[in-house]
């Protein structure tokens, strides 16, 4: 199954960047998740807890204000904060 | 002829001034290696929003654009934001970025502009205050910060933002200093409001398909352009902070290389002095005994 390019970046740091299979937004409108082929899609985010699962696996990222852009080339997310959650 | 005491005394002081600069000079390559590797971070975010940026600018033309991107239409107020050093002693750097900023603001009021002044870093404050007084409007202090943080770019988009929306400038430019490499930094004038769009960045090709925006395409980048502010600033701001410690690496390494040479200068009259002496004395002692 094809992989999503996913790269979450704060101002300060790249904090992860990597392939997976699904990746969950806090979107200002509402949660929506990202699988690999999505259409082009931009949207803002709130505060909140960013889910990605790869695999069996999924990590968690707590995210503060910014943007999801999905293109061709993958998901990028801008935000202003971003931290592991443990 | 200074006295033997007095040229000892100087020599010890010359050379302790050289430990002191050699120690500072050290510690500002130090610094300056963590300053490239937090603009070396930063990269990736701002190049992206950058990318994001562009493809929205590209969308939103007309009335529908942000009047961030639009600017007011108006040229009569004009915004300087002066970023420069915290500290002293890093040679030319500061004094070249305020020599840019006379420069502009110089030509401005000649051409019957009103300029408003914030500056960040406690050398632009001083500099900037000497030459326009009460012009300076506002101040960011990045005193006590060990590291150059993304707050504190927030801090100052957060006030252009508000005074632009309270109207109080129709365009506004941070002058700041390239980073070229260590011995060279340009300072550099850069327009931030209206937005400029980034240079060198291509539209995404979206092969045919087309953008959904949630909410919509215009509060998105309503939302993204005072991020792409704070953004820009950041940048300039770890650009100034590895250009400062650049320049104080380059001004120590100067300063340790005169002190140097001076205690090499002062040894030799030292030693010239004390010879000198040596041969008065014997002289004088032959002669009293030739005298007997």
């Amino acid at each position: 199954m094809a992989k999503l390019k996913f790269a979450l970046v704060s101002p300060e740091a790249s904090v992860f960047e990597g392939e997976v299979d699904h990746v969950i937004c806090p979107g200002s409108e509402g949660e929506f998740g990202v699988l690999p082929g999505h259409a082009p899609f931009m949207s803002t985010l709130k505060t909140g807890v960013l889910r990605v699962l790869d695999g069996a696996g999924e990590r968690r990222f707590s995210i503060e204000g910014g943007f999801a852009d999905v293109s061709a080339a993958g998901l990028t997310i801008l935000a202003e904060r971003a931290a592991p959650l443990a | 002829m200074p006295s033997l005491k007095s040229l000892r005394t100087r020599i010890t002081s010359v050379k302790s001034t050289r430990k002191i600069t050699k120690a500072m000079q050290l510690v500002a390559s130090a610094k300056l290696k963590r300053a490239r590797e937090a603009a070396e971070a930063a990269r990736p975010y701002a190049k992206r929003i950058a990318a994001v940026v562009a493809n929205l600018a590209a969308n939103v033309t007309g009335d529908d654009a942000p009047a961030l991107l639009r600017g007011t239409g108006a040229d009569k107020v004009r915004l300087y934001v002066v970023a420069s050093a915290e500290r002293g002693l890093c040679g030319g750097f500061a004094a070249n970025i305020s020599k840019l900023a006379r420069q502009r603001i110089g030509a401005d009021l000649a051409a019957g502009k009103t300029v408003k002044i914030i500056t960040i870093g406690k050398k632009a404050r001083e500099q900037m205050r000497k030459a326009y007084g009460e012009r300076v409007i506002d101040h960011i202090d990045l005193a006590g910060a060990k590291k150059v943080g993304f707050d504190f770019a927030k801090a100052a988009a957060n006030k252009i933002t508000d005074l632009f929306a309270a109207s109080g400038f129709d365009q506004c430019v941070l002058i700041y200093s390239e980073f070229k490499n260590v011995i060279s930094q340009v300072p550099t004038a850069l327009q931030i409001v209206p937005a400029t769009a980034p240079q060198g960045v291509e539209p995404t090709d979206l092969a045919g398909a087309i953008y959904r925006y949630e909410p919509t395409e215009a509060a998105i980048l309503e939302a993204l352009l005072p991020r792409y502010m704070a953004s820009q600033i950041f940048q300039a701001l770890l650009e100034n902070d590895a250009g400062e410690q650049g320049a104080r690496m380059t001004a120590m390494d100067n300063a340790t290389k005169n002190a140097g040479e001076l205690v090499n200068k002062l040894t030799l009259q030292m030693n010239r002095t004390r010879q000198a002496m040596i041969t008065r004395e014997l002289i004088e002692i032959i002669s009293g005994a030739d005298a007997v």
